[in-house]
């Protein structure tokens, strides 16, 4: 692995995904530096859900090219350059280098909160279940739930929920974590809770990815501010830029209404 | 009216051995059959569930002919007619320490075939029951198709297919009844062989529908202590049907 692989965590380039007839996205290219919080815009139907699903390949791409790590996602390279899709073994093991947290929490409703966190560093990557414990417990005091181990999710609140969701993604001790809308099912009290745990986050330095309405969270938080519109990249910068001098006549438009 | 209540009595409470016999042999041909019929219905429900059509056809072929033939047609086929034509026979197997006929492998197997079948409908719909995001949750912490089915999406599963599954059992229980065609002498045909000999018919077919409604009366109180231990660690069905999440979908956030 060369130095300069070393300083991407993901590279996606040239992402084509479409539903049938209707195209998605358009050929997006992304690349996120260790320790970058990116955090994607749009409007609704703008692809940026589609585009993080893309990277950890819960989404078929038509075409493009996604590294995570230096290492290919989802596809072997042949001597002669072409692609074949990679088995199923290996690219449940690239997943694991990758943090997701969905809008839905998704958490494991039969097991309780302790349980969730536990449960794929014991079965996928084989940790002791005394070690995956300490772990679990460390990581629901750092999310602010440790009187909530042993409840089931259906006994906690949607920002609690939702912080157990991010506890169970980081046991996995990922090198990046991917955001799609976290606190858009939430009641609005609890939004502040979840935002406040990636803020700490992104202190500490973890690679981020975040889809997000959450324009507050945006400007504060973001190292790059990335604006999707229609399946296209139409403009990245600093948040400062984008929100204050965004270039893109459709970026003004979305932060029009938004704002 | 021809009631004799002492052969009645008699027969109720002190069975003879034909009749334990009988009875025992229900209940091992019904369990055998039973697991036989889940592992196979797991099996097929897997299968269906693919996307790939040699695994998916098979399984549909299978369903259709045994769910489109009458339970009957299929043992006698299976013991009788497969024989008959030279194609296969179910020979006696020496176990060592007992013999276990022909007719009663025939039996598990053609019951445990008809269940595979009914069951593959139930497991599959209660996969299908499981919410899609278990699934994206799932692959995205690294887990194979295998673990996250063993480890999430069937025991979630099992919850909405305990209570089906319970009345397939007692619908099994009933149905073993019908092998006594093919000469195995489970509780019908021990009847039909003690009535034979003592004529008794009203008395000895009344208890033999008391044993059956004994065996499915206990059947029910141990699917109830089932249902309510794998619903322990589930959420009340009401706020599992009207959860936060759902209220506030309909209230539109």
């Amino acid at each position: 692995m060369t130095s300069l692989n070393d300083e991407f965590v993901i590279e996606a380039s040239g992402i084509h995904k479409s539903f049938g007839e209707l195209q998605i996205l358009k050929g997006i290219s992304l690349q996120v530096r260790r320790g970058e919080v990116v955090v994607l815009i749009g409007a609704s139907g703008s692809g940026k859900t589609t585009f993080i699903r893309c990277i950890n390949l819960l989404e078929d791409i038509q075409a493009g090219r996604i590294r995570v790590n230096g290492q290919a996602m989802g596809y072997r390279e042949r001597p002669d350059g072409s692609l074949v899709r990679d088995t199923e073994r290996n690219i449940a093991r690239q997943r694991r280098d990758i943090g997701m947290v969905f809008q839905r929490f998704n958490l494991f409703p039969h097991m309780t909160a302790l349980e969730n966190i536990i449960e794929a560093p014991i079965q996928v990557l084989g940790v002791s279940r005394a070690a995956a414990l300490e772990d679990a417990r460390r990581l629901l005091g750092r999310v602010g739930l440790t009187d909530k181990a042993d409840h089931y999710p259906a006994q906690l609140s949607g920002g609690q929920q939702q912080r157990v969701a991010i506890a169970r993604a980081l046991a996995m001790k990922p090198q990046a974590m991917l955001f799609d809308e976290p606190t858009s099912a939430l009641d609005p009290e609890t939004v502040g809770e979840v935002l406040q745990v990636m803020k700490e986050l992104a202190e500490e330095g973890m690679t981020m990815v975040v889809v997000t309405h959450e324009m507050g969270f945006a400007r504060e938080v973001a190292d790059r501010v990335v604006v999707l519109d229609q399946g296209e990249l139409i403009e990245q910068g600093p948040p400062e830029q984008i929100f204050s001098q965004p270039q893109h006549p459709r970026t003004r438009a979305f932060l029009s209404r938004v704002l | 009216m021809d009631f004799n209540w002492d052969i009645f009595w008699q027969y109720l409470l002190q069975p003879s051995d034909v009749y334990l016999y009988g009875l025992w042999l229900t209940c091992v041909i019904s369990v055998s059959a039973m697991v036989l019929g889940c592992a196979l219905g797991l099996a097929a429900a897997l299968m269906r569930l693919s996307t790939n059509p040699l695994l998916q056809y098979p399984v549909r072929f299978y369903v259709w002919l045994m769910r489109g033939t009458p339970l009957l047609v299929q043992i006698v086929f299976l013991y009788t007619a497969l024989a008959a034509g030279g194609i296969f026979r179910f020979e006696d197997i020496d176990l060592g320490w007992f013999i276990l006929p022909g007719n009663i492998q025939a039996a598990i197997i053609a019951l445990g075939l008809n269940e595979g079948a009914y069951m593959a409908e139930i497991i599959r719909a209660g996969i299908g029951a499981v919410d899609k995001g278990q699934y994206e949750a799932s692959r995205s912490l690294g887990m194979t198709f295998g673990k996250l089915m063993r480890r999430i999406v069937l025991p979630q599963a099992f919850r909405v297919i305990v209570p089906p599954i319970g009345n397939e059992f007692n619908v099994m229980l009933k149905n073993t009844t019908l092998v006594s065609v093919i000469g195995v002498q489970e509780l019908l045909l021990s009847t039909q062989m003690v009535t034979s000999a003592t004529f008794r018919v009203f008395e000895l077919y009344l208890v033999v529908a008391i044993y059956f409604l004994l065996l499915t009366t206990l059947w029910g109180f141990f699917q109830r202590w089932l249902e309510v231990r794998f619903s322990q660690s589930a959420p009340p069905a009401s706020s599992r049907m009207f959860g936060r999440q759902a209220m506030k979908l309909l209230r539109g956030r």
